[in-house]
């Protein structure tokens, strides 16, 4: 009895805060909540003209006819080793990168250095695709042109050959990303109590030492926090990066088809509401396990860098 | 100052730059090709391929796009309308969503916390998200659709917001505020807006580049040309350079103005066009864009 009366206090009191979160909350419901029931779709034979509600059940015929399909194995295949290129190849470098980076004493340059480092993050998926257009368009494109001049081989039809996307797109992505994750960082590098250091030169350790048994370990919480993200989305892809950047080209899909991009197209393409929302269901499901499993393996480590 | 450095030293010292540099140049390069194919003439590109160096300089390109720029234009239009009205709105959103959560004594405050954060975990996927905006609110070819799905509110920008009301504004100055009989908006918009514009900046920004990047909206909900976007009319002029062409002429036309475009340049000077006005604005908001990237981090 006095709890109800209390909270019903609380709500009066506090009445305007709460409407203040109105807005917030509806958004979330539409954008995100309405969709998660929409996953019945996924257990449905949908068509326009019965909407949602009235489309006839099929159980887990779209499951079936996903995983029955090569293209399940292929997908999950592409996005799954995509990621585990560059989530280490990113670590490596931006750990890297940022540790240099805190070798440079003077703060303008250093500073210049980082907002170059910055720009390809800025830009769009788009602008990316044109940039990686001018190097590899097959008439006139800078690469064909240096490999011709330089070493007297044959024009190499880049948007023909899926053989060579898994590197092309790795670098795309090194390219766009590196610095990005390198600000994060230093930026972690720069909170460390300078003392360590004091001490570490006073008892002679040299800078390699240092960089191994004090900043490292010191940023490892902030590592490991970026890596369980990372690896918790390990499904997931950035739809523009295998979408824009082959410009959309048929050749290359076998190496270039993720799971993003083949929802995309099993919807817009073939109509398939269905089966496209089974596959979204299926990278949503693995990823929140996966999440769940990464989180509480981190947790029983050391609690501090748990996510929740 | 550097001949006080012993030469292991120095060396030392000369690697991290020239690794920098190495690093600066991959990063600034591609922008630096299409600008000057952008600004090569269609012989040179014809004999020598695209070059940083061009043989023989044409702005061509640029008249040809100038001479009917509605297009381009309109689109612009389209990109500095949706970033605006975008920007503005999902500030208010995010921020009237991140303030009172900030406040212990919010009732529920758990419990929205994790409504926000159960959106970061799992989602209903593309297709469900792509049918509730079509289907229960008809934003299909209208301009709301570039504002609204997605873009509108990041649950990370609200934590991030947060995190950072919780830290820097004063309890006391609350408290003395609500027995002076000041309400809950009033304290908002006067003491805590005013105390917050680091962290206002900061998510601005973020706003701003996703909307003004932003293509994926538009790819999915628009159909009809005059609402594309710029960064979408890009995407249609990458893989097929007619496409500028087809919407203001007659196919008569079309034939003709093919035959004489320089089609290599018209391509790189549309990027150009396309991206000239974030390259010009990148370095007045970068330190701004860093550090706001740097309290996500350090925060997040």
């Amino acid at each position: 009895m006095r709890d109800t009366s209390s909270l019903r206090k609380r709500l009066k009191k506090y009445k305007w805060l709460l409407i203040m979160t109105f807005p917030g909350i509806v958004y979330l419901f539409i954008n995100n909540y309405i969709p998660i029931y929409g996953v019945i779709l996924a257990f449905k034979n949908y068509n326009y003209v019965d909407g949602i509600w009235g489309s006839e059940w099929t159980g887990f015929d779209n499951f079936k006819f996903l995983f029955n399909s090569q293209d399940a194995y292929i997908i999950t295949r592409n996005t799954f080793l995509y990621n585990i290129v560059f989530i280490v190849l990113n670590l490596v470098l931006a750990v890297l990168v940022a540790l240099l980076i805190n070798e440079i004493k003077d703060k303008a340059i250093s500073r210049f250095y980082q907002s170059t480092f910055l720009l390809p993050h800025i830009i769009s998926m788009v602008v990316v695709a044109y940039l990686v257009y001018s190097f590899l368009n097959v008439d006139s494109g800078l690469v064909n042109k240096l490999l011709i001049k330089w070493f007297g081989a044959e024009a190499i039809s880049w948007y023909g050959e899926p053989k060579y996307w898994p590197y092309i797109l790795v670098i795309v992505n090194g390219w766009k990303n590196v610095g990005y994750l390198s600000i994060i960082y230093f930026a972690s590098i720069i909170g460390i109590d300078k003392e360590y250091y004091e001490a570490a030169k006073i008892d002679g350790a040299s800078k390699w030492k240092q960089m191994t048994r004090i900043t490292i370990p010191l940023i490892l919480p902030v590592i490991t926090t970026m890596t369980l993200l990372a690896v918790s989305g390990i499904l997931r892809s950035d739809f523009g990066l295998f979408y824009q950047v082959p410009m959309n080209t048929g050749a290359l899909i076998p190496t270039t088809n993720t799971i993003d991009t083949f929802v995309y197209r099993a919807m817009i393409q073939s109509g398939d509401i269905g089966m496209s929302t089974a596959a979204g269901f299926y990278q949503s499901a693995v990823c929140l396990v996966l999440i769940l499993t990464a989180n509480s393996a981190v947790r029983r480590i050391n609690k501090r860098d748990a996510l929740f | 100052m550097l001949k006080e450095m012993s030469p292991k030293k120095w060396i030392a010292a000369s690697s991290i730059h020239l690794f920098f540099w190495a690093f600066t140049v991959a990063s600034l390069i591609p922008f630096i090709l299409v600008f000057m194919v952008s600004i090569s003439s269609e012989d040179s590109i014809m004999q020598n391929g695209y070059s940083l160096f061009p043989s023989q300089i044409s702005f061509a390109a640029y008249q040809f796009l100038f001479h009917d720029f509605s297009e381009i234009a309109k689109a612009y239009g389209v990109t500095i309308l949706t970033t605006v009205v975008g920007t503005i709105v999902s500030l208010l959103i995010t921020s009237l969503f991140a303030y009172p959560l900030s406040r212990p004594e919010l009732p529920f405050r758990r419990t929205i916390s994790f409504y926000i954060f159960f959106t970061m975990l799992f989602g209903g996927g593309m297709v469900p998200w792509y049918i509730t905006y079509v289907n229960m609110f008809d934003l299909k070819n209208t301009i709301f659709a570039m504002i609204i799905p997605n873009l509108l509110l990041s649950a990370f920008n609200v934590l991030l917001m947060r995190s950072f009301f919780a830290s820097t504004i004063p309890e006391s100055v609350i408290e003395s505020a609500t027995i002076d009989g000041a309400s809950e908006l009033k304290i908002f918009f006067k003491i805590v807006v005013p105390l917050s514009l680091p962290i206002m900046a900061t998510i601005g920004l973020f706003n701003t580049l996703s909307y003004w990047n932003d293509w994926y909206n538009c790819m999915l909900f628009i159909d009809k040309p005059e609402l594309y976007n710029i960064q979408y009319l890009m995407t249609k002029t990458l893989t097929n350079i007619q496409y500028l062409l087809m919407k203001s002429n007659s196919s008569a036309q079309v034939g003709d103005l093919l035959a004489t475009m320089p089609r290599e340049t018209v391509r790189m000077a549309l990027a150009i066009v396309g991206i000239a006005p974030l390259l010009f604005a990148y370095p007045f908001f970068q330190k701004y864009y860093i550090s706001g990237i740097t309290t996500g981090a350090v925060k997040g």
